[in-house]
């Protein structure tokens, strides 16, 4: 379950609480590798909920769950969140620190090779703003940095929380493009979108998300 | 402790960046210093043995800037999780969180000293001798401050702070009053140097086993 040919998302009943409410209420779910899957839902409906328990930021409160090989419930939640990429609403990085210092220090904590900064920039077209503190960047620069961020960490699964917000036109398309790319090189998407034909084009799985579960496109 | 380093250069380097110590807290600091001197007045100030009390007060409330600047840095829901996935070792990130802030600490600790002899009019000799207990001092109170500013970093708790952390800075705090009075007047240093080192290796152990629980609660 979950090993390298395995899904890498296997959820049973999956309950996640917050002060005693519930986030999730008995989500079943199983994403495979490789593939791109698109969260959809209402404000509220638990998307990001669901995307903080895949990527070990919340914790399984009851049924069983398997994230990568890692169990949710007895497994090393850090070890976890250090093979998934985040991306969040908001911005995600240190204000004070420039482009590129943000993504040295990524690539330090995870020990990734600092080679791939210069091509991760150069790839979200920020090149030119190495140099620039993050707090100076656009929104739409700040999402493209965030893309940078999760290149740089190679992720296994990427967790994408609205990713789309924030970018224009081209943004989207050269998004759409950035994950057709790393679906194809074996990394597994899950995102939340409002609107599912953003990246009709991908031909992802949608799963429509209400009231703490996945009501359809359950597997 | 690569993690530490890691952590430790990061939050210098913000420091260096925004220059909060430099523009704010410090000359925060050194007005605080102005009015301790007002409050003894010009005919005193040279005499008092207040003067070491004073210096701590001051250096209280940077220590609570300083910690929730330390904290505030990482506080935002979207920095919080990304670099929770990370995964970094939660006690690296103590060390280095705590390293960074003694290094600041001693800078601002620094500068109001020499403010001290300037404001205050305490001996220059005697704060040179005073120098080494108050480093501890400060290594003992960032260790204390890192591990409750974890407990106080969301955005409702933080007013906390100041309660919190009081009674656990106070031992510290009349440890390293005495130490600098008995560095001024000449007297025994090494009981309350003990005190000190004491305090910052226990805040130091229980930062490196509480950290994660704090950051994951």
């Amino acid at each position: 379950m979950g090993g390298s040919d395995g899904p890498v998302v296997e959820l049973e009943r999956a309950v996640v609480l917050a002060n005693g409410f519930p986030l999730l209420s008995g989500v079943d779910l199983v994403v495979e590798r490789a593939s791109l899957s698109v969260l959809v839902g209402a404000n509220g409906a638990g998307k990001t909920s669901l995307l903080r328990l895949l990527g070990g930021l919340a914790a399984l409160s009851d049924g069983t769950g398997q994230v990568l090989g890692i169990d949710l419930r007895t497994g090393d939640r850090r070890q976890l969140r250090r093979r998934v990429g985040w991306l969040g609403h908001e911005g995600s990085f240190y204000d004070d620190l420039s482009v590129e210092q943000n993504l040295v220090f990524c690539a330090r904590a995870l020990e990734r090779p600092l080679e791939g900064i210069a091509e991760a920039l150069e790839r979200v077209g920020l090149s030119a703003r190495r140099h620039t503190l993050t707090r100076q960047l656009s929104a739409g620069q700040r999402r493209r940095l965030a893309l940078a961020w999760l290149l740089v960490r190679r992720a296994e699964l990427w967790l994408l929380d609205e990713p789309y917000a924030s970018l224009d036109d081209e943004g989207r398309a050269f998004f759409d493009a950035l994950l057709f790319d790393v679906v194809s090189q074996g990394a597994t998407v899950v995102l939340s979108a409002h609107d599912p034909l953003r990246c009709a084009t991908l031909r992802p799985r949608t799963l429509e998300v209400a009231g703490g579960g996945i009501t359809r496109g359950r597997p | 402790m690569r993690t530490a380093v890691l952590v430790a250069a990061k939050d210098l380097r913000i420091e260096l960046r925004s220059r909060v110590l430099l523009w704010q807290v410090v000359p925060f600091g050194a007005m605080a210093l102005v009015l301790a001197g007002l409050a003894l007045g010009p005919a005193r100030a040279g005499h008092s043995d207040a003067a070491p009390g004073l210096y701590y007060l001051v250096v209280v409330l940077v220590v609570l800037l300083m910690v929730n600047r330390s904290q505030g840095v990482e506080s935002t829901p979207g920095t919080r999780a990304s670099i929770a996935t990370l995964g970094l070792d939660p006690a690296g990130v103590f060390l280095g969180k705590t390293l960074a802030l003694w290094v600041e600490l001693c800078a601002s600790g620094v500068v109001l000293l020499a403010g001290s002899v300037l404001l205050l009019h305490i001996s220059l000799r005697g704060s040179l001798v005073a120098l080494p207990s108050v480093v501890v001092t400060l290594g003992a109170l960032a260790a204390a401050g890192t591990l409750y500013g974890a407990l106080t970093s969301s955005a409702n708790t933080a007013t906390l702070l100041p309660v919190l952390a009081l009674p656990a800075f106070a031992p510290l705090l009349i440890a390293g009053e005495r130490s600098f009075y008995a560095a001024l007047h000449a007297g025994p240093l090494l009981e309350w140097w003990v005190i000190s080192v004491v305090a910052l290796v226990a805040y130091g152990a229980a930062g490196i086993l509480l950290y994660g629980v704090l950051e994951e609660s």
